[in-house]
């Protein structure tokens, strides 16, 4: 305990919990749409088309990589989910077909052209996630701030029609809802959140912060609105946890946190079973 | 009163032509029952009908001041909802969207609307319930109080029997029936005729061309009486 209040009083320690916590919370929210849509391996292959856009940029040598990773994420995002059903690659295989292209040819660019004197360290890095956490500036907070806050806020905006498009995209269209915006729409949050992301558990690791909050709190909960907030309040406490456990034990940031939902995942799998042996 | 006209129109996507010179009318009140073989085109007139798909040519027009927000819409189920988590409720009042507006948040009013629908339905002691639990038969009240909630004049219904079993099918029938009895327009896709043709005020029949005809012209013409004496035979070998 003494150790963790130590801590607590290096600001890059405070900075990294925000994020991380931040991070988690938006990445929870989307996550209920995204899995219920059967788009779970979006996170995955997005992350991967982050990845090759970092390699470009690292390759470029361009000093602020975001100007490539960002523009290159959202718009695979966009491809992938505006497609949708009517498309002639379906979803799954398009998913699976860009996440390992991009991750391909990002390997390939880096280790053809880089000029890194520490390629596997530099591959490893963006995978699993690094201590970048660690090293977040006054600026990188606050961006994410900004960005959680609008995510949350539009999200709370327009939870009825993202349950309205997520349940029944035909019926929601053909009663005059606007489809297509909200999907362009969540895509392109998913792609932002992606990248704000990567910094915290790597690109391999980020299916994680989707998939687990939504799918542990499907198994507790009935309705919408208990999964949406359950999701949200697990991801956080899990993440919160997770980095709390990395600093005082020194373990990698990114795997920790994913390890933490995968006991929380376990433990409402075994609530659940718990109560319908009860019941 | 008309409420909606189509005239030549042309079915179909991707540029091919699934069904030509499709001409019917629908007054306030009517019971339309669009009958015929997988792939006539059933579902793609439908989904024409409520602007998904885009028509090859020919035109519909929804007349005295219809608008899309006042077409309910019972579309056949998908494998998403399967194992939706949410309740009848949430789902109910999903209906509901169109007609609020840009406000973010259900109000009052249409709270009362979703639970009179589920009131009228049969299923208000399911409010509660989570949809994937529920039977066949519970599913599609819920979907047709969905539905409800958007209507205005209109229903369309999209094979809203689809894997139910007889009791479940005929009560579904018989809550349909009502429902135009106190004033709903119908237009309903189905493959079981007889169990069409029992409610139905006009038959729109889609094989190799679509005929449109009043239920008592359907019965007389060859095509009805193909498939009356078809049912009747099947009538027939199961007593």
């Amino acid at each position: 305990m003494e150790k963790l209040i130590l801590y607590m009083n290096y600001p890059f320690v405070r900075y990294a919990l925000i994020v991380g916590v931040l991070i988690a919370l938006c990445s929870s929210l989307l996550g209920v749409s995204l899995v219920l849509k059967r788009y779970s391996y979006i996170g995955d292959g997005l992350s991967h088309v982050a990845f090759g856009g970092i390699a470009i940029a690292s390759v470029a040598n361009l000093s602020n990589r975001m100007t490539v990773v960002l523009p290159v994420t959202v718009i695979s995002a966009i491809l992938l989910l505006r497609t949708g059903h009517n498309a002639k690659v379906k979803g799954d295989a398009a998913i699976a077909m860009i996440s390992v292209g991009a991750l391909a040819f990002g390997y390939l660019i880096m280790n053809v052209f880089g000029s890194s004197s520490n390629l596997t360290g530099d591959v490893c890095t963006t995978l699993f996630g690094s201590t970048s956490i660690l090293t977040l500036t006054m600026t990188d907070v606050w961006l994410c701030i900004i960005m959680s806050v609008l995510v949350v806020a539009a999200y709370i905006f327009l939870y009825n029609r993202i349950f309205a498009v997520t349940f029944d995209e035909n019926f929601a269209r053909a009663s005059g809802t606007k489809v297509d915006f909200y999907n362009l729409l969540i895509a392109i949050v998913t792609a932002v959140i992606i990248v704000l992301a990567m910094n915290l558990v790597g690109s391999l690791l980020i299916s994680a912060l989707i998939i687990f909050p939504a799918l542990s709190a499907m198994r507790l909960f009935t309705s919408f609105r208990g999964v949406t907030v359950f999701s949200a309040i697990f991801s956080v406490i899990c993440a919160l946890l997770g980095i709390i456990v990395s600093i005082l034990a020194g373990t990698p940031v990114g795997s920790t946190i994913v390890a933490t939902d995968a006991l929380g995942f376990a433990l409402c799998c075994a609530t659940s079973f718990g109560k319908r042996r009860l019941a | 009163m008309k409420l909606l006209t189509v005239s030549n129109l042309t079915l179909g996507y991707d540029n091919r032509a699934v069904m030509e010179n499709v001409n019917f009318e629908v007054n306030e009140g009517d019971y339309l029952c669009i009958v015929g073989e997988n792939g006539s085109g059933k579902s793609t007139l439908m989904k024409t009908l409520l602007g998904l798909c885009e028509p090859l040519s020919g035109e519909i027009q929804y007349e005295n001041g219809i608008c899309k927000s006042e077409i309910g819409y019972l579309p056949q189920q998908t494998i998403v909802q399967k194992d939706f988590p949410a309740s009848v409720k949430e789902i109910v009042l999903s209906g509901c969207q169109s007609k609020h507006g840009l406000k973010p948040f259900y109000g009052k009013k249409e709270k009362a609307t979703a639970l009179a629908n589920m009131e009228k339905l049969g299923i208000s002691d399911l409010a509660d319930r989570c949809y994937r639990e529920l039977s066949g038969g519970q599913q599609q009240r819920v979907l047709l109080a969905r539905a409800l909630c958007a209507a205005g004049k209109i229903l369309l219904l999209d094979e809203p029997v689809a894997g139910l079993d007889p009791q479940i099918t005929m009560q579904m029938y018989e809550l349909i029936s009502s429902l135009n009895k106190e004033g709903m327009t119908i237009i309903m896709i189905s493959h079981d005729i007889y169990g069409a043709l029992g409610n139905a005020s006009h038959i729109l029949h889609m094989g190799e061309k679509a005929t449109f005809a009043t239920r008592e012209d359907f019965v007389k013409s060859d095509i009805g009486k193909l498939y009356i004496s078809y049912e009747q035979l099947c009538e027939r070998r199961v007593v």
